[in-house]
């Protein structure tokens, strides 16, 4: 044989590597106890209600064992964590309150300039707590709330508690007890009903000390008839040792209302990030996840959606990147529990460099939801020899009166359609970018028009040897 | 020799056996030169050597243009000295754009040629795509279409061309341009083919039929068999061609031994 093939390994890089100074205000020790959840309950202030939740989650965190069934996560030591880092003392309405060095990282993440130009309201979340929150006035007026979850449970305690825990409970798994017992910061968005927030509001998480462990904690409620774009963004220095990243995210979808949630995750390569999110939607409501993931060591994400009344809706977009060392297990899972209602996932993979990305994915349909849909497609692109895509698509349909869809493919980039980008002109490295920015592209012009661009420039980043 | 693209004495092989068993021609801008052949002749294998297939290196000889040997060069390089392949089979790229692609390569062009290149400046840019468009019969709405995906045996050839007249290459390989179209297919592609060539052009067009060449008039005609060009002469041939097959090939030439 003489056949070549075209050469497509090289580096991934990522810009977002850099870290600032500790100067915080307070470090908890490392590892995890009964004292640690009390002193982040007594810091905070908190109500008995929630210290005794965190309590009582922090219970089960310790009694449930490490899931087996995805991705390897035997190195992570939870001893080796710090649990809670409180940056300031502050929270910010205005960037120039920020200390100099948190500005600085948000800054250099673009954060104020998205702000400016296309966001109705940002918030900025540093290790564990938000330092900075703005919301447009005129929404302030209308009656949305976005604050970050703290604030929340002092301000609006009543509704925090209404919902709070009530889609994902301490005891749905391992992380979200984790979760409960640990959080700090997070979102949280209440909107009236009929108002419709035109503009996506944005939620920023960075990490920036080592070992550190971030656990927000994201409530929305979205009322009858509503609409709300929610969006978050995350990076992290580069560290040999690890950082672990576990929210857990409730959303509840009124009749009616739409909610959509687009995660453009970017974690550097040291972080586990093991996430567990989860929505509500009644009758006629709409739930849209849209879900990017591009870095972190190991992500372990499903999105999922409970369609609980009639002509309930739900998407679920995957996008999962995978390079050197990288582990996407992502997906999404949907119930059908009413009648009528219809459901989504288009799931698009990439693996290179030996990365690995799997789609995982639930979907229930329970007896009694006739003339429901279901719709589920997973292609996955490998980019070279030594990397892997697997899908484990579960069905659990308990109803005949329904349509189910499910397409799966796996596929390379072939030298046949390098060789034709590359005769006409376009180098060999930006042939391929194409290509996967191509295969991704039904997904990606989903997001609004700056995050689509700033996604086609990650995953050019990715994969391009130079450094960006 | 700068306005020629000389292939000497070209040797190839394919998975182990010789396809391309010493090859000489040359083609100069403002030449068309129709090459011909039975199936599994070589031709498209020369075509794919030619822009640099890394499935088929060369085992032999050289292949000069503007005082380089392309062979020792990528693919994207080659675009840039002017070359174009025209495919027979060209292949679907999902999720990109006609416009999107095109814009990328000429950009390329635009950079390499100067470092400080930003861009073709897009109200530029859809102005010449319209153009070239209008030129080739195709609607507007063809350029937001993704590249091949779903397209038709016309509508890729049609690309091909459409892909020629934005690059404005200065020597072009035509692969079966003709193939899989019915004849008005061929008539518009070969009116499209007609409307770029000029002076700066030389095209080599590589077709199993004589039927297109009713159309793009050849200023030499050769014909391959058994990975060798066995004989060149002038549109003549190719009505000769037609009228007595291939056959007579296989009984002149079959018994030569490789060189």
């Amino acid at each position: 044989m003489t056949t070549e093939t075209f050469d497509l390994s090289e580096l991934g890089t990522y810009k977002y590597g850099f870290s600032m100074p500790e100067r915080y205000v307070y470090k908890a020790r490392k590892g995890l106890s009964r004292e640690i959840v009390e002193e982040i309950a007594w810091m905070k202030g908190e109500p008995d209600w929630m210290r005794e939740f965190r309590l009582r989650a922090l219970e089960i965190f310790l009694a449930k064992p490490m899931p087996t069934w995805g991705a390897d996560l035997s190195a992570i030591d939870f001893d080796d964590i710090y649990y809670y880092i409180k940056p300031t003392d502050r929270k910010s309405r205005s960037w120039e309150d920020v200390p100099e060095e948190i500005r600085r990282t948000f800054e250099l993440l673009g954060i104020p300039e998205a702000e400016r130009k296309f966001l109705a309201g940002v918030g900025a979340q540093y290790e564990s707590e938000v330092v900075y929150h703005s919301l447009q006035e005129h929404l302030r007026k209308l009656g949305v709330i976005f604050v970050d979850t703290d604030t929340a449970v002092r301000e609006y305690p009543d509704l925090v508690r209404e919902y709070f825990g009530t889609v994902v409970p301490p005891d749905d798994n391992k992380f979200a007890a984790l979760n409960s017992a640990v959080w700090s910061g997070g979102s949280f968005i209440y909107v009236p009903p009929g108002v419709h927030v035109d503009l996506p509001l944005q939620a920023y998480f960075r990490i920036n000390a080592q070992n550190v462990g971030q656990f927000e904690r994201t409530l929305i409620i979205a009322e009858e008839g509503s609409f709300v774009h929610y969006v978050e963004g995350c990076t992290a220095p580069i560290y040999t040792t690890d950082s672990l990243h576990s929210a857990v995210v409730e959303i509840i979808v009124k009749p009616g209302a739409r909610v959509r949630y687009t995660t453009i995750q970017n974690w550097s390569t040291n972080v586990y990030n093991l996430v567990t999110k989860r929505a509500v939607a009644y009758r006629d409501a709409v739930m849209e996840w849209v879900d990017c993931n591009l870095g972190s060591k190991v992500t372990m994400k499903y999105p999922s959606i409970y369609l609980m009344e009639p002509r309930a809706r739900g998407e679920i977009l995957s996008i999962a990147f995978a390079g050197r060392d990288q582990h996407q297990d992502a997906g999404g899972k949907v119930i059908h529990a009413a009648p009528h209602t219809r459901s989504r996932i288009i799931s698009k993979s990439i693996s290179k460099d030996g990365g690995r990305t799997s789609y995982r994915g639930l979907v229930r349909v329970y007896p009694g939801t006739e003339g429901s849909t279901v719709s589920v497609n997973c292609d996955a692109l490998i980019l070279d020899e030594i990397s892997r895509s697997d899908t484990y698509p579960y069905m659990e349909i308990e109803e005949d009166n329904v349509t189910i869809g499910h397409e799966a493919t796996v596929s390379k980039i072939s030298d046949e359609q390098l060789f034709y980008l590359m005769s006409r002109g376009i180098p060999q490295e930006e042939a391929a970018a194409m290509i996967v920015t191509g295969f991704v592209e039904p997904l990606v012009k989903e997001l609004p028009m700056e995050y689509a661009v700033e996604m086609n420039r990650l995953i050019r980043l990715q994969m391009s040897g130079s450094v960006g | 020799m700068e306005d020629a693209l000389i292939i000497r004495d070209l040797h190839v092989n394919v998975e182990g056996k010789p396809v391309l068993q010493g090859v000489d021609l040359v083609v100069r801008r403002g030449e068309i030169h129709a090459l011909m052949g039975p199936n599994g002749s070589g031709k498209t294998t020369l075509a794919y050597v030619l822009m640099g297939h890394p499935a088929y290196p060369a085992e032999q000889g050289e292949v000069l243009w503007k005082g380089q040997n392309l062979l020792e060069l990528p693919p994207d390089e080659r675009a840039h000295l002017g070359l174009f392949l025209a495919f027979q089979y060209p292949v679907a790229v999902q999720g990109v754009t006609v416009a999107n692609f095109l814009r990328t390569a000429l950009n390329e062009r635009r950079k390499r040629l100067n470092p400080e290149d930003k861009g073709i400046p897009i109200p530029e840019f859809r102005k010449l795509l319209r153009e070239k468009l209008a030129l080739l019969g195709l609607e507007e709405s063809f350029a937001s279409r993704y590249v091949n995906d779903g397209f038709s045996g016309g509508e890729k050839k049609r690309l091909e061309i459409l892909q020629m007249a934005v690059l404005q290459p200065e020597m072009a390989v035509l692969d079966e341009t003709d193939s899989g179209l019915d004849i008005d297919g061929v008539r518009t592609v070969a009116e499209g083919i007609n409307r770029i060539f000029g002076p700066h052009l030389g095209i080599l067009l590589i077709t199993h039929y004589q039927r297109i060449l009713n159309y793009i008039k050849p200023h030499f005609v050769h014909v391959m068999y058994n990975g060798r060009i066995v004989a060149s002469g002038g549109p003549e041939l190719a009505l000769e061609l037609e009228e007595k097959g291939y056959e007579w090939l296989r009984e002149q030439f079959a018994e030569q031994p490789a060189a």
